[in-house]
């Protein structure tokens, strides 16, 4: 293009570094203040659709399909199915992990949804799609994530 | 023009306005989307097509804001867009949700904007300096109030404007605010020049009470086809005309005492209206307060009065609500709150209220027909602009 | 319908500081951690080779005959390549300023800061660039006095050998005596 000058010298000014310099701090909400505070008395909690009958678990507070507030809030017993899972071997930072960590995707039956945690206590024999599991609660508990630790192998119900 | 619809509002809704919300982002939505749906009579169902406006990803602190908004603003498995143009987002919505119905895609659209700073810390404020030059502006240790008490500067210093007459818009808007059930707290009140002029001074010569807060809300407003509008309201709003117009980042480059591109945006939505003479065909309008003098700087932009000559109607009292040519009526941003991407259409949504007599205490005195909603947003530089009318 | 009728049914939970800092409400926090290597491009690159030595350049643009600064490319007003560099001076007038007590995370300072506006002389009428004003008081009252719009100003640069090619190799504009109305 006629007139626009080469950029041949790369080097004529270095570049410049930045960061953002915010960080940010989440309310739970409406829906989300309940659930982990099940999860601080140790129930996964899921919210019911008053129209079109499902159960979300995570809860939301309105139901996305009939776009109606969510009511009865129901406990969910595990055992989990394992919908889907992948194994890790570098954090999130790119640098190698100790130990290769197990992520999964997990489903509850009668329930709309599903939740992302960590699978331990688990040999990579009886790791696959399909495996039942139960969650394995923290001692103390302070209404994160974290007050599931990981989720481990259940046996079927009796 | 070339487009197929007439295209009506027949619903609106407003969350309360909060400094910090517990809701999160989606719930907001849902609240306004609902709200909006239930006072239009129609069920989601009967949503074809959403529409979204909200400001940067970095104040909720979710990356693809819009993506994960959309199941609480009605979106779920439904077309949906989200547009952004800063501040200018929340009218630009209500430009974005008219194209969706007047080109006979759809007939019923919903549009929602949705903002939640409160998550951005130390402070959202710290967030809005990436929209300075990294290079050139940045390493100067800038903040937001800067470019804001620099153009405010120009604008007093080129017409001559003392400070006081600036604080009356911070007093009209504040008291207009008491009145909007909505208002966040501790932010409407009764004031006086001197409290406005003698408040911490931030910027000068911006001072606290000349700014707008930090706000968590959502506003949502239902938008649908002639066809419609007939089946379900006696009493549509029609959308009369649209405009905007982005101007140059090189703000360093231009006279910032007059914002050319709010009257580009105002040109095109009167042109498209019909309006020659918006003085007199304009009944009531809802201009971008952000800051006291920008509701002035506004004015004039849309030709509502000669450049410099806003001040004079202010202190005559023309803007007021019972004046001839009432601004702000709801409160503005000073008087009910900030939520960047709602707050434009917090104020399409007082025009549409306004337009059917539904406005309660904040109604304005004279006879209404047609009204006009603003908006404004980035490096002082786009403008938005909707009219609208019975 | 008026709003009033409807807020009822979704009133909204206003939080307070305390209701987080006393755990009343759960929250967590996430930083994120990027960086961003920004490159300065063909213009700004020239533009900072230029402030290292002092000198500061605009570009023309020959189908608006504007020199501009910043300098760039491409003229955003005809779209048309800018063609040549031009020297500017390191004086100018002041377009505006305000008086600054707040730091960029909205944190107050006590210290007040002059940012400006100010047209550099040698480029076309009306193009600024945003710095700060330095050499004009402590005290907001003193900076009143002092500094006027229209001002004439000139750059005080930092030492050649503390020069980065950097905007802050300009440390602040002064007041320049004898520049005239």
């Amino acid at each position: 293009m006629a007139g626009l000058e080469k950029p041949s010298r790369w080097q004529d000014a270095p570049p410049l570094y930045g960061e953002q310099g915010v960080w940010h701090q989440y309310t739970c909400g409406i829906a989300g203040e309940k659930f982990f505070r099940g999860l601080m008395a140790g129930k996964l909690l899921a919210a019911t659709c008053p129209e079109c009958g499902r159960r979300y678990l995570p809860p939301q507070m309105y139901c996305a399909e009939c776009f109606t507030r969510t009511g009865d809030w129901v406990e969910v017993k595990p055992p989990g199915v394992v919908q889907s899972f992948t194994v890790l071997h570098r954090d999130l930072d790119d640098a190698p992990l100790a130990e290769p960590q197990v992520v999964a995707f997990i489903s509850f039956p009668g329930t709309c949804g599903g939740i992302f945690h960590l699978l331990g206590e688990v040999r990579r024999e009886e790791l696959c799609i399909g495996l039942l599991v139960e969650p394995v609660f923290a001692e103390e508990r302070t209404g994160r994530w974290q007050d599931i630790r990981y989720f481990r192998p259940a046996h079927p119900p009796r | 023009m070339g487009y197929r619809n007439r295209v009506a509002i027949v619903g609106a809704g407003l969350t309360r306005f909060m400094r910090r919300a517990q809701e999160t982002g989606k719930e907001l939505c849902f609240e306004a989307a609902r709200m909006a749906l239930d006072a239009a009579g129609l069920r989601p169902r009967d949503v074809e097509a959403v529409v979204m406006a909200t400001a940067p990803d970095v104040f909720d602190g979710v990356h693809m804001k819009g993506e994960s908004l959309a199941d609480g603003a009605g979106g779920f498995r439904k077309p949906y867009m989200r547009s952004f143009v800063g501040g200018g987002s929340g009218v630009f919505a209500v430009i974005h949700g008219w194209y969706h119905v007047a080109s006979g895609h759809f007939d019923t659209v919903l549009v929602v904007a949705e903002e939640k700073m409160s998550s951005c810390l130390p402070h959202p404020q710290a967030a809005f300096n990436g929209i300075y030059d990294q290079f050139l502006e940045r390493p100067l240790g800038v903040n937001l109030l800067w470019i804001f008490a620099l153009e405010m500067n120009r604008y007093m210093q080129v017409h001559g404007i003392p400070l006081e007459t600036i604080a009356l818009v911070s007093v009209k808007n504040k008291k207009n605010g008491l009145d909007h059930p909505c208002a966040q707290e501790g932010i409407p009140g009764h004031y006086t020049v001197e409290e406005i002029v003698g408040s911490e001074v931030m910027v000068w010569p911006v001072t606290r009470l000349m700014v707008s807060p930090v706000t968590d809300a959502a506003a949502a407003v239902v938008m649908v086809s002639e066809q419609v509008a007939k089946r379900i309201t006696d009493k549509p709003v029609w959308v009369k005309g649209v405009g905007w117009h982005l101007d140059s980042s090189y703000w360093t480059n231009r006279d910032l005492y007059y914002p050319k591109y709010v009257e580009y945006a105002a040109r095109m939505a009167y042109d498209m209206a019909g309006i020659t003479n918006p003085r007199r065909e304009i009944d009531v309008v809802e201009a971008y307060d952000p800051f006291a003098y920008k509701e002035l700087h506004h004015m004039e932009g849309l030709l509502l009065c000669d450049k410099g000559e806003a001040p004079r109607l202010l202190e005559k009292g023309i803007t007021a609500r019972d004046g001839e040519l009432p601004v702000c009526p709801s409160g503005g941003l000073l008087g009910v709150g900030n939520p960047i991407a709602a707050a434009g259409l917090m104020k399409v949504a007082e025009i549409f209220w306004q337009l059917r007599g539904e406005a309660g205490a904040r109604q304005v005195s004279r006879p209404v027909r047609t009204g006009l909603a603003q908006a404004w947003g980035d490096l002082m530089q786009v403008g938005t602009v909707v009219v609208l009318g019975v | 319908m008026n709003v009033s009728v409807h807020i009822r049914d979704y009133p909204g939970i206003p939080l307070k500081d305390r209701d987080i800092a006393e755990g009343r409400v759960l929250t967590t926090e996430w930083r994120v951690k990027a960086r961003y290597a920004w490159d300065t491009g063909a213009a700004l690159g020239r533009f900072f080779r230029g402030l290292k030595e002092g000198k500061i350049y605009g570009r023309w643009c020959p189908g608006c005959d504007r020199i501009v600064v910043p300098p760039r490319m491409f003229c955003e007003w005809c779209f048309r390549p800018t063609v040549r560099w031009v020297e500017v001076g390191d004086t100018g007038r002041v377009n505006t300023f305000s008086v600054s007590y707040v730091n960029w995370d909205a944190s107050r300072s006590t210290v007040p800061r002059v940012p400006a506006v100010i047209e550099l002389d040698g480029a076309s009428p009306g193009m600024g660039i945003m710095h700060l004003l330095g050499e004009v008081g402590d005290t907001l009252e003193e900076i009143l006095r002092r500094v006027k719009v229209g001002m004439p100003v000139r750059a005080v640069w930092k030492p050649p050998a503390e020069r980065q090619g950097a905007i802050t190799d300009i440390l602040y504009f002064a007041p320049r005596p004898g520049g005239g109305e």
